[in-house]
C-alpha cells in the first residue's frame, strides 16, 4: 500500500525530470543566443554583476540596431555563484542546452581555468574581459582584458622614468595573477638593473584586513633614502583596509606612491577616497577619458542602469570592444559557427573608448592603449601618462623562464604555444 | 574683469578669516608628511618683491591652466611674491581644494570641503549659484611634492611653532642644500621655540656631514647621535659604509648602533600595539557571541551578519547627515545597537526559541538566516561595497617619535573595545537584567519558579548580544569594507576566540582575543600573513585538545554538558 | 539473512538504491545509444551533472553516518572530500605529461611559470594510478585519524567538535591557497587530459565515471548499512544517545567514534576523487567552511539517521541549486537560507520524514531519541 504511494511520488519525480531534460533540447531557432556567465551571488558578485548588466545593455543596443544577421540577439544569463566547478557546469549548460553562439564571462583566473576545458571540448567561444596573468592562449578564448605587458610593465616604466623610483615593494594577494605578475616584474626590474635587496615582495590572504605591520614594513623599507613605490596586485576587498592603513600611517602618494592593477572606478565608488588621492592605477580605460565615444557610452550606461551615480570601468570597456568585435566577425563570416567566427575575427578592428581602434591579434589578445592615472577625490582618475599608440597584448611573457620562447599565432602557426626554439607546437593545445 | 576690483577694506577682514582657516588647513597638510627626497625646486625668496595686484591675479589664474609643469613654474613665481594671500592659495592647490572655472578668465575659489567657496583673490564668499561651474584644479604627485617643498619654505616664518617645525622637517626630508641652509640660518636667529631650534640644528648637522673636513663630520655625527629621524639614519648609514676616513666611519657606526638599539625597543612596543589592536577587533566581534553562545548556548552563525547590519547603519547615518561626519559615529553607535538588537530579537522570537537545548540545530537555522540577511543586503544596498567615511578625528596617527606612531582609528577602537567590554560586564553583574540573565542561564526552572519571565529574558539576552554585534559593526566600518560579505570574514575568528577563551566567560573572551591578536602579530613577521593565520588555527586546534573548555573553563553545575 | 538485514528491512533505501540502479542503466543507454535528435536523449551535460550529484550523495552519506548515527557533527567534511579530490587531481595532472602548455615532461604548468625547477617530493608517485588511489584513501583517513584521535581522546564533543572541524577546514583552505604549497594556489589543478589512458572529455569516459560513482555509492551504502545494523552500530547509536552511560558500561567510546570518523572521512575522500575528473577542476574553494555547512544541510534536508535520506537530500538540494541559479539567480540564496530554517524548524526528519508520518518506523524512533537526548541535556543544564 505504502510502497505504491511512494512509487507514485517517485513516478511524478521521474516525469518532472524527463520533462526538464526534454525541455533542454528545445532551442528556438529564430534568435541568436549569447551566454552571459558572470557570478551574481557569492564573493565575486560585487564585480561581476556590473558586467552582466553591461552585456544586457550591449545586446539591447544591438537589437535596436536591427540585431545580427537579421535575427534578434537573446541574452542567456546564468549564475555560477562564485563557485568554480559551477562555472564549468554552467558553461556546459550554455553550450549544449542553450546552444549559445558565444559566451561573455568569467572574472577570476580560476573561473576561466575551470571553463577552459569545457569550452575547448565543446568548441565554443569565450570572451574574457579582465586583466590577467597571461600565460595562456586558447583557440576558443578571446582575451579582451590586459595581458601583463599591457598593464604592469608600462606602469613600472612610468614609475621608473617619471617618478625616479629606485626601490620596489611588490605587494599582492596570494593567488596566481599577483604571483605571475610579480614574477614578471621582478625579472623585468632585475633586467633593468634593480638590485635584489631593493625589491620587497609580500603576499597576503584574500580579504586581508589587518595591514598594520605590513604598512609599517613598507614605511621602513621606503625610508632607506631611495624613492620607493608599491606595485599593488592586492585584490578587491583587501584594498580598503590597506589604503586606510596607508592613510592613517601617513604614507602619502608623494612619498610612497602605490600603483594598483585591480583598483578601478567601481572599486573606488565603495571606498572613502580621501586617503587614496594621488595614488596610481594602471588600466586601459578610464571613465574620465574625454572623447565622444566614451561620453556616449557613459550616457547610455547611466540611462540603462537608471542610476546617475554609476561609474564605468575597464572590464566594461573590454566587453564593449569584445562584443563589437564579435558582432563584426559574425557579420563578416555570415554565420555564428565557431570555426568560421574564430577565423574571421582575427584582424577585426573595433573602436575602444579611449578614442582609438583596437584590433584582434592572431594570438587572441587585442591592442590597447595603456593609461596611468592618479586617483582623484571624486573617485575618478587623472591620466598622467599614456603610451604612444596601442600596445599589442602578449600571451607569453618574455620575462619568464618557461614562456619566453613561446609564441601564439592562430592564423599562421595554428598554435597557441609554439616553441620558437624547438619549432614545435606544444601540448594538446595544438588542436587541428 | 570682475575680480580685479578688490575692495581693500573688506578684504583685510576676510583675509584674517581666510588665514586662520588655511592655517588650520595647513597644519593638517604639514601633518601628513613624512620622508623621502623629492625634486626640490629652488624657492628662496631672497628679497621681497613688490607685489602689484595685476601680476598676482594673472599668476593665480595661470595657476589653474595649462600643463602641469608650467603650472608648477607659476606656483614657484607666485611663491616669490610677498603677499599674504599666497600661502592659502598654494596650500589649497596642494590639498586639492582650489577650484576654478574652465574659461579664459576664470573665477578661482578655495573650498572648505563642506560646500562653501571663497574667492581666492579677494576672499569674498561665492554664492552657491555661482559655484556650479567650478571644477577642482587637477594636480598630480610631482606637482604636489613640489608645492610641498615650496610651502615648507613659505611656512618657515609662520606664527605657529608646529607649522614651523613641520616646515623644517620637510626641508630635511627633501634634502638640505646651500639655499635651505641659508634660509634656516636666517630663521635660527629669531626662533624662540626649542623643538624648532633642535630641528634646525639637525639640519645643519646633516649639511655638515657632507663637509670636506673629517673633524666637522665627526662633530656632526656627535650632534646626530640618538636622533630617530629616518633621514639621519640613512645619512649615517651612508657615512658608515662609504666615508673615506676610517675614524668617521667608526663614529658613524657607533651612532647608528645606539640608534638601532632604541629603535628595536620601540618596534617591540609597536608590535605589541599591533597585536592588541587586532585583539580589540577580535574582542569586539566575539564579545556579542560570547553572550549568545556562552550564556545562552545558541550558536549564532548569523552573528557576522548582525555586524554587517551595524556597519550598514553607520553608512546610512552618514548618508542622512552628510555634513556631520565628525559626529555621525555618535549617532551610529546607538542606532546600530538598536537596529541589530531588534533584528536579533526578531531572530530569537521567530526561530531560535523553538530550538533551545539543540545547539547543533541552532547552528543550521542561524546559518540559513545569515544567508538570507546577506542576500537581503545585496538586494537592498547592491552587491557593491559602500563608502563609509572616516571622520577627521579618527584619521591620522599619534606620533610619539619618528619611529613609533599609533594610528588614531586603531587606538580609539582599542579603547572602545575595552569600554564595551566593561559596560557589558557591568550590565551582567550590576543590573537586574544581568541578574536575571545569569539566573536563567544557570537554572532555568528555578529562575522561573521565583518569577523570572524566562522567555522575555531570552529575547533580551539575545537582543543584547546582537546589539553588541551591531556596535562591533560600527567599529569595523572604520577599518574595512562595508559590504554583504563583511560578516563572513569575521565569523570563524569570533568563534575561535570564544572557544579559546572559554565559553560563558567574558574575561576569557578578553584574554582569548588579546592573546590571539598578539600571537598572530608576532608570528606574522616570520611566517608571513597567510601562514601566520594557518599556524594560529593549528595552535588553536591543538589547544582545544589539551583544554577542551578553553582557558577559563566554566566551573560548577552549569558546566555539566 | 545478510540481505534481509542490510536491504530488505530498509524499504526507503531499497527504493533509492533502485532508482540509482535504474539511472545507471538508463543514462548510458539514453546518452550513447539514443540519437541526439530524439527527445529521450540524455545530454552529456546531464550525465556529468548526475555524476556530480552521485559524488555529492556519497559525501552526504559519509556525513549522515557520523552525524545521524553517532551524533558527531563535522563541519569540516569538505576538507576530506577536497583532499581526496586533490590526490586524484595530482594523478590527473601527472597524466598530462608533456602535453602541458610549456611542454615540460615532468612539471605541471603552474610550476613552470612560477619557476619551480623540480617536482616536490610529495608529488612523486602520483603518476601511478594505484598509488594515487591509495592516497585518496590514506590521506583523508590519516588526517581524520590524527584529528579524531586527538579530539575524541580529550573528549571534545558536540559544538566544540563542530567548531574545531570548521577551523580545520578553514586552516586547510588558507594553506592550499598558498602558492608555495605546490598545489596550484587559488587556481588549483585543472586542464586534465586523460584518466587511465582514456580521454577525459570523451562520452565513454564520462559514462564510465558516472557508473563508477554509482557503483561506489551503492557499495558505500551497503557498507554503511552493514555498520549500522551490526553490533557496532548499536553501540554507536548508544554513544549518540548517552555517551557517558555507554562509557560506564565499559565500551571504549573513543575507539568507536574514531573508527567511524575515519571510515566516514575515507568515504568523503573517495567521493572527492570521483568528483574531480567529472568537473575537471579541484581548487581550495572546496575547503571553504561554507561548503561543509551546506553539505550538512543536504543531510538535514533529506532526513538524517536514515542513510538513504542523505542521498535524497543531496540530489534535491543540488538539483534545486542548478535550477535556481539558471532561472532566478537572485533568489537562490533566499531559497537556500529559507530551506535551512524550515528544515530545522518544521522538518526535523527531513524530506523522507514526510513519507513516514503515519507509521512508526525504526528510523523515526531513532530521531525522537536524538531529540529526547538533547532535551535531557537541556534539562540537565537547568536542573
Amino acid at each position: 500500500m505504502k510502497l505504491k504511494k511512494i512509487a507514485k511520488h517517485v513516478g511524478a519525480l521521474g516525469i518532472a525530470c524527463g520533462l526538464s531534460i526534454a525541455s533542454f533540447s528545445a532551442a528556438a531557432a529564430d534568435t541568436i543566443k549569447v551566454g552571459v556567465l558572470h557570478s551574481l551571488s557569492g564573493t565575486m558578485a560585487i564585480s561581476e554583476t556590473t558586467l552582466k548588466d553591461t552585456m544586457l545593455m550591449l545586446i539591447e543596443e544591438q537589437n535596436k540596431k536591427g540585431g545580427l544577421l537579421g535575427k534578434k540577439l537573446e541574452a542567456v544569463v546564468v549564475d555560477p555563484a562564485s563557485n568554480w566547478p559551477l562555472f564549468a557546469e554552467k558553461t556546459r549548460e550554455l553550450l549544449t542546452k542553450d546552444k549559445v553562439a558565444a559566451i561573455f564571462g568569467c572574472w577570476t583566473s580560476v573561473s576561466r581555468k575551470s571553463v577552459l576545458p569545457v569550452i575547448e571540448e565543446l568548441n565554443g567561444v569565450l570572451f574574457y574581459p579582465v586583466q590577467y596573468e597571461g600565460e595562456e592562449s586558447s583557440r576558443n578564448v578571446f582575451y579582451t582584458g590586459a595581458a601583463p605587458n599591457q598593464q604592469a610593465i608600462p606602469a613600472v616604466d612610468y614609475l621608473m622614468k617619471d617618478m625616479k623610483v629606485k626601490r620596489w615593494v611588490l605587494a599582492g594577494t596570494d593567488y596566481v595573477y599577483p604571483r605571475t605578475t610579480n614574477k614578471i616584474l621582478e625579472a623585468y626590474l632585475m633586467a633593468k638593473g634593480v638590485a635584489k635587496e631593493d625589491i620587497m615582495i609580500n603576499y597576503t590572504p584574500f580579504g586581508h584586513s589587518d595591514w598594520q605591520n605590513i604598512v609599517s614594513d613598507i614605511k621602513r623599507f621606503g625610508s632607506a633614502g631611495k624613492k620607493t613605490a608599491v606595485v599593488s596586485t592586492i585584490n578587491g576587498d583587501a584594498n580598503v583596509p590597506f589604503y586606510r592603513e596607508l592613510g592613517n600611517q601617513k604614507v602619502t602618494a608623494e612619498d610612497i606612491p602605490v600603483v594598483a592593477f585591480s583598483v578601478g572606478e567601481e572599486e573606488l565608488s565603495g571606498i572613502d577616497t580621501k586617503p587614496l588621492v594621488g595614488h596610481l592605477a594602471a588600466w586601459n580605460y578610464f571613465m574620465s577619458e574625454d572623447n565622444p565615444a566614451n561620453a556616449a557610452f557613459i550616457k547610455q550606461w547611466k540611462a540603462f542602469i537608471k542610476n546617475d551615480k554609476r561609474v564605468t570601468n575597464d572590464p566594461m570597456e573590454a566587453h564593449y570592444i569584445g562584443f563589437n568585435m564579435w558582432v563584426k566577425a559574425v557579420e563578416k563570416a555570415g554565420t555564428t559557427d565557431t570555426d568560421k567566427v574564430v577565423d574571421a575575427i582575427i584582424g577585426i578592428e573595433a573602436p575602444n573608448l579611449t578614442g582609438g581602434m583596437s584590433k584582434m591579434l592572431p594570438n587572441h589578445h587585442i591592442t590597447k592603449p595603456v593609461l596611468i592615472g592618479e586617483i582623484q577625490e571624486d573617485g575618478q582618475f587623472l591620466t598622467v601618462s599614456q603610451t604612444d599608440g596601442l600596445v599589442p597584448g602578449d600571451a607569453w611573457s618574455d620575462f619568464l623562464e618557461g614562456s619566453k620562447d613561446l609564441e601564439s599565432d592562430w592564423i599562421k602557426l595554428k598554435c597557441g604555444n609554439y616553441n620558437t626554439k624547438t619549432k614545435k607546437c606544444l601540448g594538446a593545445a595544438a588542436a587541428q | 574683469m570682475r575680480n580685479q576690483t578688490p575692495l581693500f577694506g573688506r578684504w583685510q577682514v576676510q583675509l584674517i578669516l581666510l588665514l586662520s582657516l588655511c592655517c588650520s588647513a595647513s597644519v593638517f597638510a604639514q601633518d601628513a608628511e613624512i620622508s623621502t627626497t623629492a625634486a626640490a625646486i629652488d624657492t628662496a625668496p631672497t628679497e621681497a618683491l613688490a607685489t602689484t595686484a595685476p601680476e598676482f591675479d594673472t599668476l593665480v589664474k595661470a595657476l589653474t591652466q595649462g600643463s602641469l609643469p608650467k603650472r608648477a613654474q607659476t606656483a614657484k613665481k607666485l611663491g616669490q611674491l610677498d603677499d599674504p594671500r599666497v600661502i592659502p592659495i598654494i596650500t589649497a592647490l596642494q590639498q586639492g581644494s582650489l577650484y576654478a572655472e574652465k574659461s579664459v578668465d576664470p573665477l578661482v575659489a578655495i573650498s572648505d570641503n563642506a560646500g562653501n567657496y571663497v574667492n581666492a583673490l579677494n576672499g569674498e564668499k561665492i554664492p552657491a549659484t555661482q559655484a556650479e561651474p567650478l571644477k577642482r584644479v587637477p594636480i598630480n604627485n610631482t606637482m604636489r611634492s613640489q608645492l610641498r617643498t615650496l610651502l615648507a619654505s613659505l611656512n618657515l616664518n609662520d606664527k605657529k611653532p608646529a607649522v614651523r617645525l613641520n616646515a623644517v622637517n620637510r626641508m630635511i626630508a627633501d634634502g638640505v642644500d646651500e639655499d635651505t641652509i641659508a634660509l634656516l640660518q636666517e630663521r635660527q636667529k629669531t626662533e624662540p621655540n626649542e623643538d624648532v631650534r633642535d630641528a634646525i640644528t639637525t639640519a645643519f648637522a646633516l649639511m655638515n656631514l657632507q663637509s670636506e673636513k673629517a673633524s666637522v663630520r665627526i662633530d656632526a655625527i656627535a650632534v646626530l647621535r640618538g636622533s630617530l629621524q629616518q633621514e639621519v639614519r640613512s645619512a649615517l648609514l651612508d657615512i658608515a659604509n662609504n666615508d673615506s676616513d676610517i675614524k668617521v666611519k667608526q663614529q658613524a657606526q657607533f651612532a647608528l648602533d645606539s640608534i638601532e638599539d632604541r629603535i628595536s625597543a620601540f618596534r617591540l612596543t609597536e608590535n605589541i600595539f599591533f597585536g592588541l589592536s587586532l585583539g580589540s577587533v577580535l574582542l569586539l566581534s566575539a564579545i556579542g557571541l560570547s553572550i549568545t553562545f556562552g550564556v545562552m548556548g545558541v550558536i549564532n552563525m548569523a552573528h557576522g551578519e548582525l555586524m554587517m547590519i551595524g556597519a550598514y547603519v553607520t553608512w546610512v547615518v552618514q548618508q542622512l547627515f552628510p555634513n556631520q561626519i565628525a559626529y555621525s559615529l555618535m549617532i551610529a553607535i546607538p542606532s546600530a545597537f538598536i537596529v541589530a538588537g531588534l533584528v536579533g530579537i526578531a531572530i530569537e522570537r521567530g526561530v531560535i526559541r523553538f530550538l533551545y537545548g539543540r545547539p547543533l540545530e541552532t547552528l543550521l537555522a542561524t546559518f540559513g538566516i545569515s544567508l538570507i540577511l546577506q542576500q537581503a543586503a545585496r538586494s537592498i544596498f547592491s552587491p557593491l561595497n559602500r563608502a563609509v567615511e572616516l571622520p577627521e578625528w579618527m584619521s591620522g596617527s599619534l606620533v610619539i617619535n619618528p619611529v613609533l606612531s599609533i594610528t588614531y582609528n586603531r587606538l580609539y577602537i582599542f579603547i572602545f573595545g575595552l569600554i564595551v567590554f566593561f559596560a557589558l560586564l557591568a550590565i551582567l553583574k550590576k543590573t537586574s537584567l544581568g541578574l536575571k540573565v545569569r539566573a536563567v542561564s544557570q537554572n532555568r526552572a528555578m529562575a522561573r519558579a521565583v518569577g523570572v519571565r524566562a522567555s522575555w529574558v531570552d529575547a533580551m539576552t539575545f537582543g543584547l548580544g546582537s546589539g553588541i554585534a551591531g556596535i562591533a559593526g560600527v567599529a569595523l566600518s572604520q577599518l574595512t569594507n562595508v559590504g554583504p560579505n563583511l560578516g563572513q570574514a569575521y565569523i570563524i575568528d569570533s568563534f575561535m576566540v570564544v572557544v579559546f577563551g572559554g565559553v560563558g566567560n567574558l574575561w576569557g573572551t578578553l584574554v582569548g582575543a588579546m592573546g590571539l591578536g598578539i600571537i598572530n602579530k608576532f608570528l606574522e613577521p616570520y611566517a608571513g600573513a597567510v601562514l601566520a593565520k594557518v599556524l594560529v588555527l593549528v595552535l588553536l586546534i591543538l589547544f582545544i585538545q589539551k583544554r577542551p573548555k578553553g582557558i577559563f573553563p566554566q566551573k560548577g553545575r552549569a558546566a555539566a554538558d | 539473512m545478510l540481505t534481509q538485514r542490510l536491504l530488505l528491512s530498509d524499504r526507503g533505501g531499497m527504493i533509492v538504491l533502485g532508482l540509482v540502479l535504474i539511472a545507471m542503466v538508463l543514462v548510458p543507454v539514453c546518452n550513447l545509444l539514443i540519437p541526439e535528435t530524439s527527445s529521450l536523449h540524455i545530454s552529456t551535460f546531464m550525465v556529468t551533472l548526475l555524476g556530480k550529484f552521485l559524488c555529492y550523495a556519497l559525501l552526504a552519506l559519509a556525513v549522515d553516518l557520523i552525524w545521524g548515527y553517532c551524533g558527531i557533527l563535522s563541519l569540516g567534511h569538505g576538507a576530506f572530500f577536497a583532499l581526496g579530490g586533490y590526490a586524484m587531481g595530482m594523478y590527473l595532472m601527472r597524466q598530462i605529461g608533456p602535453r602541458g602548455q610549456y611542454g615540460d615532461p615532468l612539471l605541471p604548468d603552474f610550476m613552470v611559470f612560477l619557476n619551480w625547477s623540480e617536482l616536490p617530493w610529495y608529488w612523486q608517485g602520483f603518476d601511478m594510478f594505484w598509488f594515487a588511489m591509495l592516497m585518496v584513501i590514506v590521506i583523508p583517513g590519516l588526517l581524520a585519524f590524527v584529528f579524531g584521535w586527538l579530539a575524541f581522546r580529550s573528549r571534545v564533543t558536540g559544538v566544540y567538535f563542530s567548531i574545531i572541524t570548521q577551523a580545520l577546514t578553514y586552516a586547510l583552505l588558507l594553506a592550499f591557497f598558498r602558492n608555495e604549497m605546490g598545489f596550484g594556489g587559488n587556481n588549483g589543478l585543472t586542464d586534465f587530459k586523460d584518466i587511465l589512458g582514456f580521454p577525459i572529455a570523451a562520452d565513454g569516459t564520462r559514462i564510465s565515471l558516472f557508473l563508477a560513482s554509482g557503483f561506489m555509492l551503492i557499495i558505500a551504502y551497503i557498507a554503511c548499512r552493514y555498520i549500522v545494523t551490526s553490533r557496532m552500530g548499536k553501540i554507536i547509536v548508544s554513544i549518540r544517545d548517552a555517551e557517558t552511560r555507554t562509557r560506564f558500561c565499559g565500551y571504549k567510546v573513543e575507539s568507536y567514534k574514531l573508527w567511524l570518523f575515519v571510515f566516514s572521512a575515507v568515504l568523503a575522500g573517495i567521493a572527492g576523487a570521483l568528483y574531480v575528473p567529472q568537473v575537471g577542476i579541484i581548487n581550495p574553494g572546496e575547503f571553504s567552511p561554507l561548503n561543509s555547512i551546506e553539505l550538512v544541510v543536504w543531510v538535514a534536508t533529506g532526513g538524517r539517521g536514515t542513510l538513504f535520506g542523505a542521498i535524497v537530500g543531496a540530489f534535491t538540494v543540488n538539483y534545486g541549486k542548478t535550477i535556481f541559479t539558471s532561472y532566478s539567480p537572485e533568489t537562490w540564496l533566499f531559497a537556500l537560507g529559507a530551506l535551512f530554517v524550515i528544515v530545522t524548524l518544521i522538518l526535523p526528519n527531513g524530506l523522507v520524514g514526510l513519507f513516514k508520518r503515519n507509521k512508526k518506523t525504526p528510523t523515526e524512533n531513532t530521531v525522537t531519541a536524538v531529540e529526547s537526548k538533547t532535551e535531557t541535556a537541556a534539562t540537565k543544564e537547568t536542573v
